[in-house]
């Protein structure tokens, strides 16, 4: 029992990071309805600045900088990339966000190189166990960042001005915009939220496997996660996250020995597949109001 | 009694994708406090020429190419919707256009938004949306998406109050609504218009109701003005009691013909 206790609560340590990026993915959907390509690649930008940062400066200081470089990154995007294609269809965004994706990794890779690097954020990693349960104080703290942002994120949606402001252009932009929310501030700022959200995800996986290339595909480890909690549901985005990351590492632990293992790559997409044939809006897919 | 309207519009011509021309010159003005009705059947030019006022063209890849557009004496045809509505011109688009996802509540606080951080202010105007649409009340925490026809177009007039303005433009608020109701929200209307000063811009094409409410009525065909005047001039004139208002000197039978869309869009709605 502690044996699964402890594969079940590293699968959803792992979970959290999905989770972290499908929600990237799924507030950028809802407000401008872009399939932003480039989540996986913000992590990837988010954790090379912050390593440059630290270079020079504390970290303290090195995460509002890579803040402060994610937020001009958003404002950008949305300024200069988006703007002239207000109202194209959304073939066209998509096509814009693939280019996004190269654009922002080669920015990314020019500005601070393409060798891995090591990020030490200076947690200590210790282990302790909880009845036999082993779990890591790193692990620990990076799952309560993620859970603090979470809450943070609902109480801003739902209890502040701009929150609602957001939610409104989600749900029709010609609307917010004729009762005179700024379309493009508020995609900006979605933007810069979904770097924020991207910034914890890279700077996790960043420090634990070094910061590289690779991170950048953690967006494809997101795709299977979308589809199950629903493109457009934070809930479900968050919710999708923990379950694919617990259900892919008990699927490897438990059943991996008798399929030879390996199991851990795929099973995630299988999920996505069997939702995809049982409910194609997945878990918590925008429940879309019809009237008769 | 000749002095500057509150809005004037000055022959303005209005192209989509650069290149469908839609508004070929239109000209129109709105005196402060007035109701004006602007009338014309499918695909006159009515949405696009309100658009054009309250700069929601551009959204749709439109652009205003000739012509001024003044609001009290300012030229906003070149500015960013939202700070048109910061001047106090709102508009209340075709179809409602509540956001389902919200509760009343919040729809009606993001009709707010450019008053900032105004606490009281907003609370205020919300008692105040509240006075005139107490069916609004016991739907507060009821999401847009399942709250009736009727309920939809009064949040949505309630919205765009909530901007404290000058001057609404309103595309057609009875489309899709029981005749009592109708006539339920345009004596509201009316009722803002005198209690609240509120200037109204009327796009419709129930030529009726329009007329009865408003002083100056404007009927627009293929993008152009074809006719103005007061309103009870308007509903004496021989064409516009034809083809408008529906009756023909040998009785009501052309009626349904002119409104057969009109019934469409209903069973649409
Ligand atoms: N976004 C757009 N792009 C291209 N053409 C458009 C666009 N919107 C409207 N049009 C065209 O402009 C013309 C006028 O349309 P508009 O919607 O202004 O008419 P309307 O008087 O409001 O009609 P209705 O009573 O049906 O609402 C129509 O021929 C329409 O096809
Ligand atoms: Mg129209």
């Amino acid at each position: 029992m502690a044996f699964f206790l402890e594969v079940l609560f590293n699968g959803l340590l792992v979970g959290i990071m999905y989770s972290l990026v499908a929600l990237g993915f799924a507030l950028i959907y809802k407000a401008s309805d872009v399939f932003n390509f480039a989540q996986g690649d913000m992590s990837l930008f988010a954790g090379l600045a912050l390593v440059g940062f630290l270079t020079v400066m504390p970290l303290w200081l090195a995460l509002i900088c890579t803040i402060g470089v994610m937020t001009i990154l958003a404002y950008g995007t949305v300024f200069i990339v988006f703007r002239p294609l207000v109202a194209r269809p959304p073939l066209i965004l998509f096509m814009a966000a693939i280019g996004l994706s190269f654009l922002v990794q080669g920015i990314g890779q020019s500005i601070w190189g393409t060798q891995p690097k090591g990020l030490f954020l200076g947690i200590p990693e210790i282990t302790f166990d909880i009845k036999e349960v082993f779990l890591n104080t790193f692990d620990l703290t990076f799952g309560g960042v993620a859970g603090v942002l979470v809450v943070g994120l609902v109480l801003f949606f739902q209890k502040t001005r701009t929150g609602r402001a957001l939610r409104a252009v989600a749900d029709d932009h010609e609307a917010a915009l004729s009762v005179g929310i700024p379309l493009l501030r508020a995609w900006a700022v979605t933007w810069m939220i979904a770097g924020i959200v991207a910034t914890v995800a890279g700077v996790a996986w960043g420090s634990r496997l070094g910061v590289q290339f690779s991170l950048s595909l953690i967006a494809y480890k997101a795709l299977p996660v979308l589809i199950l909690g629903g493109i457009d549901s934070i809930t479900g985005a968050i919710l999708a996250g923990l379950v694919v990351g617990a259900g892919e590492n008990l699927a490897e632990v438990f059943l991996g020995p008798y399929v030879g293992g390996g199991i851990q790559t795929f099973f995630p997409y299988l999920l996505a597949l069997l939702f995809l044939w049982f409910r194609p809006y997945g878990m918590f897919g925008k429940e879309i109001i019809e009237r008769v | 009694m000749e002095q500057t309207p509150l809005l004037k519009v000055n022959n303005i011509e209005v192209i989509y994708e650069h290149v469908i021309l839609v508004l070929k010159g239109v000209s129109l003005d709105v005196p402060t406090g007035g109701i004006v009705s602007l009338l014309g059947a499918n695909g006159a030019g009515k949405t696009t020429t309100l658009k054009a006022i309250s700069n929601l063209v551009k959204a749709e890849r439109g652009e205003v190419t000739k012509g001024t557009v003044e609001f009290e004496g300012k030229r906003i045809d070149k500015m960013y919707a939202p700070a048109v509505v910061k001047m106090g011109l709102i508009q209340i688009m075709e179809g409602r256009r509540t956001f389902e996802h919200l509760t009343v509540e919040d729809d009606l606080l993001t009709g707010a938004y450019t008053r900032g951080h105004d606490v009281k202010g907003i609370k205020e105007s919300l008692e105040m949306v509240y006075k005139y649409f107490p069916r609004l009340v016991d739907r507060r925490n009821a999401k847009t998406g399942y709250i009736s026809g009727g309920e939809m177009q009064m949040c949505a007039i309630g919205r765009a109050l909530m901007a404290k303005p000058k001057l609404m433009l309103l595309d057609e608020p009875s489309m899709g609504l029981a005749p009592l109701l109708v006539q339920e929200i345009f004596e509201i209307i009316v009722q803002l218009n005198n209690e609240e000063n509120v200037a109204m811009l009327l796009a419709e094409q129930n030529a009726n109701m329009a007329l009865q409410f408003a002083q100056y009525g404007y009927i627009m065909e293929n993008g152009r003005v074809v006719l103005d005047g007061d309103a009870d001039t308007l509903k004496d004139n021989a064409d516009v009691r034809e083809f408008y208002l529906g009756l023909t000197e040998i009785g009501k039978k052309s009626y349904r013909d002119v409104k057969h869309y009109k019934r469409r869009k209903r069973w649409l709605a």
